[in-house]
């Protein structure tokens, strides 16, 4: 195994373990909310981070520039969507936590009239 | 290469359970947005280790699809209480 691979296995292990991480927060959060955040996050790192691994392995070859270029769209894409999904949640009604302190987005939305 | 997408296969059980369990609308779309981008994960992982490259494109495609997908499925949940 040369050190192309066992760095790319490296990365790609750190990008899984933050997938797991983030499955696991999905499965024991209380909240849609605190799902929703722990989630997204870990899990975009982690999908970016076996992108990374592919193209640390491949190098500058065919595969391993698609990979560095799925990195951006993934970066761009995936924290839009969980913003529309959050907003569509509270717009919803669904509830917060009962430990939950504070909700900003409420008290802006009772400003103005909702489009 | 094989154990990690072994465990990325039990991430996406873990999100089905998710999806199974919900107790609300957004919860069950929260999962299926999450299996989405772990899916693209798979798929590279997957053009690695079976060495045909084609299956990057699909990672490329899917990463779109996933997103036009959650953002209808938000779009549906926001307005679905307003006025409209």
């Amino acid at each position: 195994m040369s050190w192309n691979e066992l760095v790319g296995m490296v990365i790609i292990g750190v990008g899984v373990a933050f997938d797991v991480f983030g499955c696991l927060g999905l499965l024991r959060l209380p909240d849609v909310y605190n799902r929703l955040q722990a989630a997204t996050k870990c899990v975009t790192f982690g999908t970016c981070g076996i992108l990374l691994g592919i193209f640390a392995m491949k190098g500058f070859s065919g595969l391993g520039v698609k990979a560095l270029v799925g990195i951006p769209f993934i970066l761009l894409t995936s924290p839009v969507g969980a913003h529309a999904l959050a907003r569509g949640a509270h717009i919803f009604g669904v509830k917060l936590w009962d430990k939950s302190v504070i909700d900003r987005y409420k008290e802006d939305r009772g400003k103005k009239p909702r489009l | 290469m094989n154990t990690y997408f072994i465990i990325l296969i039990g991430c996406c059980f873990a999100c089905l359970v998710r999806a199974w369990l919900g107790r609300s609308i957004p919860d069950r779309m929260v999962a299926i947005d999450i299996m989405g981008t772990l899916a693209v994960g798979m798929t590279a992982l997957l053009a690695v280790m079976t060495k045909r490259d084609f299956f990057i494109d699909v990672a490329l495609a899917w990463i779109f699809l996933s997103f036009i997908g959650t953002v209808a499925l938000a779009k549906y949940l926001g307005h679905k209480t307003l006025d409209e």
